[in-house]
Parts: structure tokens; C-alpha cells; sequence
């Protein structure tokens, strides 16, 4: 049977899997709605207010479901809408497919209505894209975009459809989706020479990035750390990768680390880096950083390798697949004086580093928002302070469980991220910290949360700041608070009425406990407005390019 | 060669934006193409690029892992120094006239250059070779006068039965 290049886009989607999209209909893409309309009963379409809440919906929806996430937009302004959240996926490694609608192929180049490049645009932050000009290309066109951002280190495809191949039309064959299989594709070689490192160093420490999560390898994250008595700590992607409270892990490090998870890193003598790639933000000053030690690294994309932090011994592949044959190979080894050294660090003062228990603050409010949520609730952030205070005071219990832009940092991630990862999570209660100058970016979709009653709790810390940028002036720029101090009338409140959902505010800490009540028993979305201080601060800090002995404990 | 130049040859596969998505990627690395030549092989649906690049054994290996992870690029490798032909091909244009033709034929002669257009007042010549030899070719003639200079960029192909193949 033939049929149109737009019924094949939504046939192909069913066949891969997909049941919810975001996205934003407009001229170029009006064929692909109209079958979305014939098909809403097997595919949800969330429009969102603007193109870029709806990628970065899609990108979230993905980070929780472990999907590929899809969002379709139209030509033009449509597509350059996206590209924010493409990148943000890029940098994140999350599989995401972008469906864009372009002008008639005869109309390309003439720069005719609407018409952007938008291959051209998004080449540097994808992992490949399409243009298709043949409608009998389509349906393999668009398979291949599905297996490319999954397979391997996953990412973000985007594939552009002209107007008249969507109209045209041609025979469509049903075909199974490509699921990757991973092999360990090592040599004995290469883990005998991990394993010689390892029974060799006195102070391993198991350094886990996003990549954990994607392969889902908790477990044997856990069990190699067992297995050499080594302790565990994270990068802000791979923060979820053990619960909070396991014994062995020490939280995340890096230029916000906790104090012990950073003080052990740097005492180390070797690292097992596992699906992390040693961000500038994760290491601070690279030659310092690897001083005196040496590095494992497991990846699966080895172009990783030695690109940030040269490695000693590397083991490519999939790192669950990679660490069932790794703790295969290794004795059971303890290690009772680096015990006792972790012990030391993690019970040492500055372990204990905490905002005062008697106000409302960024770590009280935090503190008891999370004892308020399930264990499972996923937890989204924007970008800043409000985004380094979740990951340090909040205690993930869940795989998957806390959804942020890392690599990008793209503030106005939030209000989209927690959308994506509200429906991944088959509309339970989400949880989405944000603040002013974040908020400000994409509160429009405010209005989407309540067309579809998502029930986000909207934590918005306000602290009438761009916070982050604030604490840099403090520290670096002598108090010159060139235009960070917001000084917005917005009143929060007003607004969440004005969009239909309910809000309040509160200045104190009395106050929290009862407005924390109320927001969890919201059925749609609510928002939270906390007054914060405009000067507290994040800590530790490791000032960028800096090492551990620079590291700001107060200020 | 300089110890840090190095000639890479990859298969990828010919359609448009292939070029540019190659190009691209070393542009936003910040690795630099010294030359870069490409045309379709024997197989209509496979083009060869060549490029000569130049960097330490870090920038190497970033270069070949980065663009292995291209969709577009089928295989490359870091051709050997040893056992690789390494040609280029220059055409160089001197509007001069006859009289002050002197000594130009008989280094057409000695580098086994070509004359290929021969008018009243311009010679072009085209010589192909290893980079040294075009290089020298050139630096004899700067003296009559370049009034135009096209040189295509390496090209490279294995020695003996040994052919660049991907899986
Ligand atoms: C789109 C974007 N623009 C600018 C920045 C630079 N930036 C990083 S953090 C920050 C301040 C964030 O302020 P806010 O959202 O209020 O969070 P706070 O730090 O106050 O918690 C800024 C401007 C960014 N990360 N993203």
C-alpha cells in the first residue's frame, strides 16, 4: 500500500516505539500533523509554548525512560527554535530525534519563506543529521536516526523533511527496530593490564560519569567496588548511579563536590573513570588533577580516551559489559589503611560543612522537600546555584532520578525538562528546582503544565539574583555586581494564577512546612516561591582551573 | 615532511555535506588542514579524501577517533611514512615573453615538468610530484614571475597489494 512520507514518519514512530512526542505544528510540518491527529490515539503530542521547552521535554523524557526522546517542529524559526535543546542533548549524550519540516525541495536554496539550513546549523551539535529528498528514503532515513541515537554513546539526530516529500507518496514496509547488543570487544591483554594496576595501587577510587546510568550498571559499579574495597564518587551526570546512602559512595566531586568525595579523589592513587569524560568542570586544573595517579578509563566512545586526562590502561565498550568481565578477572583485595584514610576525610570537620538549621535556606528548603517526596520522584533543576544545592543536599535514591543540563548548563532547561520527565514518569509527582533568572527563560510553559495537569512542583528559589553570576563577582570580581541583580517586580504568585495553576510564597522558615504540604497535594502543577538570600553561597567551590588545595570552604 | 605532519586517507561516503562535515570538524576542534584533496574511487556510492594535517601524537589520535565517530566516514587511516605514494599535482601560470624565457625550459626539463599552454606572452607548466619536488619547482621559478599558482593537495595511495577497506 502507498502511503504519504508524513503517514510514514508516524508509522515509523509507532514502530520504534515512540508514544509521546513534543513538538509545535506549524506550515512546513502540516501534513506530519495532520496524521498525528488521525493517530492520537497511539501517539500523545504535547505542544508546548515554544519549540525549545519542547526539546528539552524531549531530551528529559528520554533521561528518565531511557527512550528515545522525539520532538518535531516546522521550518524556519521552528527549527532554530530547537537548537538550544539539541545541544543541550549533545552535550549530555541523550538520544534524542528531531523532526524538523523544511520548504519543497524546489524551493530549497532560494531562501523562500521560512526556509533555514537547518542541517548545516545543527551539524556541530549532532551526532549525524538527514535531509531527505527522496520520499522512498524515508522510512530507512528515519530508522537509521532512531539507531544512531541510541547505539553506542547515544545523542542527539535530526532529520529534515521538505513539504512535498511529506506529501509524496510511496509503498511502506513494516521492519523491526534496531536494538543495539554490546559485546566486550577488549583482548585478556587489556584487562590483565587493568587488573595489575589495580592489585597494584594502595588507593583506587571509582570515579562514575552519566555513561553508568545510560548502560545501567549500578550493580557492577557497586560490585567492582566491593571487590578492591574501593570507594565510589560521581560526576553531576553520574550522581544517580548509587544511592545516596550506599556506604561506599561519597557523593559527587568536581568544582561543587562534597568535601570527602573531592579530598578522596585527590588522595587516590589511581581512578577508575567509568562512562565519564573528565569535564573541565569535573577536574579543575587537568595537570594537578593527575598528578600522582593514574587512570582506567571505561568508555564506550573512544574518542574519549586520553582527550581530557590521558589514561594509563583503557577498556572500550559498554561499561556494564566492560565491568562483569573486569570484576570477572579480579581477586577480592582490602585495603584496610585506605579504609581507614576515607574514614578520616569523611569525618573530618569540614565534612560537615552546613547551612544554619534555624532559617529558610537553600539546604532547609531543599532538606525538607525531599522528605516530603517518594524516594522515587524525579527531580529536575534549571541552572545556577538553586542547581549545584540540589545536586549536594538532595538524596537520590533512583537511577535516572535526577534530570539537569550539565554539559551545556542551559538555564530555561528546567520548566521543559520537568514536563519530559513528568510524563516518562507516567505523570507521578515531579519535582523541578529552578530560580529567577532561570525561571524568567521558559516560565511560558507554565501554560503547557496546565493544559496537561502535570504535577510539577515548581521550586523557585528567588533570590532576586542570578545567583551563580553573583557568587562569581563576589569571589573573583570584587563585588562588581555588573547586571545580576535582577531587581524584577514579577510577582510569582500573580503570575502562576494568571496561568492557572496555584502558588505561594514563602519568606520564612515556619512557613515551609505547611506550603510543602500544600504543594504536594496540588493535583496539577504548583509553584513554590522561596525568598532566599541573595548572598548564600555554594560550597565547596574549587575555583575554575583550580585543585584541590585551593578549594573555598567559607567565604 | 616535517616529523609532525602526517597524511590521512579515509573513504566516506559521496553525497553532499560530507565535505563540509569533515572540514567542519576539524574547524571546531581547532585542528588544521594543510591541504585536502578528495574525488569519487572506484566505487560511484565511495569518495577518497586525503588531507595532510600536522599536530603531536595527541592531536593524531584525537583526529582519527574524532572523525571515526562521523556517520559519513567509512574508514581512515594515518597513512605510513614509508611504503606510501604521496603526490601533487601544481599548475603554475607565468605571463612572460619569449625573450625572458631563458634557463625556464631547461628546468622544465630537469624537473620533469610539462608545458601544457604555450602563448606569445604565457607559459603554464603543470608538474606532479611529492611536495618537495613542487616545492622546489615553485621557488625556481618565483624569480620569472607566478602570475598564477593552483596546487590540488596531496593524494595518497598505499604501496604493493595493500588498499584502504572498510568492514
Ligand atoms: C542560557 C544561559 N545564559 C546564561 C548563562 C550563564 N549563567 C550561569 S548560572 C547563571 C545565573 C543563574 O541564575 P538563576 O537561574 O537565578 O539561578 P541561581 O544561581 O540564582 O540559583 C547565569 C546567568 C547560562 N548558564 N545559560
Amino acid at each position: 500500500m502507498n502511503i504519504s512520507g508524513a503517514g510514514t514518519v508516524i508509522r515509523v514512530l509507532i514502530e520504534e516505539g515512540v508514544n509521546t512526542v513534543f513538538g509545535y505544528p506549524g506550515g512546513a510540518v502540516l501534513d506530519i500533523y495532520d496524521e498525528l491527529y488521525k493517530h492520537s490515539e497511539q501517539i500523545n503530542h504535547i505542544t508546548t509554548c515554544h519549540e525549545q521547552g519542547a526539546a528539552h521535554a524531549a531530551d528529559a523524557y528520554a533521561r528518565v525512560s531511557g527512550k528515545v526522546g522525539v520532538v518535531i517542529a516546522t521550518s524556519g524559526p521552528g527549527a532554530t527554535n530547537l537548537v538550544t535543546g539539541i545541544a543541550n542533548a549533545y552535550l549530555d549524550s541523550t538520544p534524542l530525534v528531531a523532526i524538523t519540516g523544511n520548504v519543497s525541495c524546489s524551493s530549497i536554496g532560494k531562501d523562500s519563506f521560512q526556509e533555514v539550513d537547518i542541517t548545516g546549523v545543527t551539524m556541530p551539535i549532532t551526532k549525524h543529521n538527514f535531509i531527505v529528498k527522496d520520499v522512498t528514503r524515508l522510512a530507512d532515513t528515519l530508522r537509521e536516526a532512531f539507531a544512531i541515537a541510541r547505539k553506542g554513546r547515544p545523542g542527539p539526530v535530526l532529520v529534515d523533511i521538505p513539504k512535498d516529500i511529506q506529501k509524496s507518496f510511496c509503498a511502506y514496509q513494516p521492519k523491526k527496530p534496531q536494538r543495539p547488543t554490546y559485546r566486550n570487544e577488549n583482548g585478556k591483554e587489556d584487562f590483565a593490564k587493568a587488573v595489575k594496576l589495580i592489585k597494584a595501587c594502595k588507593r583506587p577510587f571509582i570515579y562514575a560519569g552519566g555513561g553508568t546510568l545510560v548502560s545501567g550498571a549500578s550493580q557492577k559499579l557497586l560490585a567492582l567496588a566491593e571487590k578492591i574495597d574501593a570507594p565510589i564518587g560521581s560526576s553531576m551526570m553520574g550522581l544517580t548511579a548509587v544511592r545516596h546512602d550506599h556506604p561506599r559512595f561519597l557523593g559527587m566531586t568536581g568544582m561543587h563536590g562534597k568535601y570527602a568525595a573531592i579530598q578522596s579523589m585527590a588522595r587516590a592513587d589511581l581512578i577508575i573513570a567509568v562512562g565519564t569524560r573528565f569535564s573541565d568542570r569535573a577536574t579543575g586544573n587537568k595537570t594537578e588533577f593527575i598528578r600522582g595517579k593514574k587512570v582506567i578509563h571505561i568508555d564506550i566512545d573512544p574518542s574519549e580516551i586520553s582527550k581530557n586526562i590521558p589514561a594509563f590502561v583503557s577498556l572500550i565498550g559498554d561499561v556494564k559489559v566492560v565491568l562483569s568481565e573486569l570484576v570477572e578477572e579480579l581477586p577480592a583485595i582490602q585495603r584496610e589503611s585506605w579504609a581507614a584514610e576515607l574514614d578520616a576525610i569523611r569525618n573530618s570537620p569540614d565534612s560537615r560543612l552546613k547551612m544554619p538549621e534555624n532559617s529558610l535556606n537553600p539546604e532547609t528548603a531543599i532538606r525538607a522537600i525531599n522528605k516530603k517526596a517518594d524516594p522515587q520522584t524525579v527531580v529536575c533543576t534549571d541552572v545556577g546555584q538553586h542547581q549545584m544545592w540540589v545536586a549536594q543536599y538532595y538524596n537520590f535514591s533512583r537511577p535516572r532520578g535526577f534530570v539537569t543540563s550539565g554539559g551545556l548548563g542551559t538555564m530555561g532547561f528546567g520548566m521543559g525538562a520537568a514536563m519530559g520527565a513528568c510524563l516518562a514518569d507516567n505523570g507521578r509527582k515531579t519535582l523541578l528546582f529552578t530560580s529567577d533568572g532561570s525561571f524568567h527563560m521558559n516560565m511560558n510553559e507554565m501554560a503547557t503544565a496546565v493544559s496537561h495537569q502535570l504535577p510539577i512542583i515548581i521550586v523557585m528559589m528567588n533570590n532576586n539574583a542570578l545567583g551563580m553570576v553573583r557568587q562569581w563577582q563576589t569571589l573573583f570580581f570584587g563585588k562588581r555586581y555588573a547586571h545580576t541583580s535582577l531587581g524584577r517586580k514579577t510577582d510569582y504568585v500573580k503570575l502562576a494564577d494568571a496561568f492557572g495553576l496555584k502558588g505561594c510564597r514563602v519568606s520564612s522558615l515556619p512557613e515551609l512546612e505547611p506550603a510543602i504540604e500544600q504543594a504536594f497535594a496540588a493535583k496539577g502543577p504548583f509553584l513554590l516561591e522561596l525568598i532566599i538570600d541573595q548572598d548564600d553561597k555554594v560550597l565547596p567551590m574549587i575555583p575554575p582551573d583550580g585543585t584541590v588545595s585551593d578549594i573555598i570552604l567559607e567565604v | 615532511m616535517n616529523p609532525d605532519e602526517f597524511v590521512l586517507s579515509m573513504l566516506v561516503n559521496n553525497e553532499s555535506g560530507v565535505l563540509t562535515r569533515v572540514s567542519g570538524l576539524f574547524a571546531r576542534r581547532g585542528f588544521n588542514i594543510d591541504s585536502l584533496s578528495v574525488g569519487v574511487t572506484q566505487d560511484p556510492k565511495l569518495s577518497r579524501i586525503t588531507i595532510s594535517a600536522s599536530g603531536d601524537d595527541y592531536i593524531k589520535n584525537q583526529i582519527l577517533r574524532q572523525l571515526e565517530k562521523l556517520h559519513d566516514v567509512k574508514i581512515v587511516e594515518i597513512m605510513p611514512n614509508n611504503g606510501t605514494v604521496l603526490r601533487e599535482l601544481v599548475l603554475i601560470k607565468l605571463n612572460i615573453a619569449h625573450k625572458d624565457r631563458a634557463g625556464l625550459m631547461e628546468a622544465v626539463a630537469v624537473f620533469r615538468a610539462k608545458v601544457v599552454d604555450f602563448t606569445n606572452d604565457s607559459v603554464t607548466l603543470e608538474i606532479t610530484g611529492e611536495r618537495s619536488k613542487c616545492d622546489a619547482f615553485v621557488e625556481y621559478l618565483r624569480p620569472f614571475g607566478i602570475a598564477e599558482l593552483c596546487r590540488t593537495g596531496l593524494t595518497a595511495i598505499s604501496r604493493g597489494s595493500k588498499t584502504l577497506k572498510y568492514k
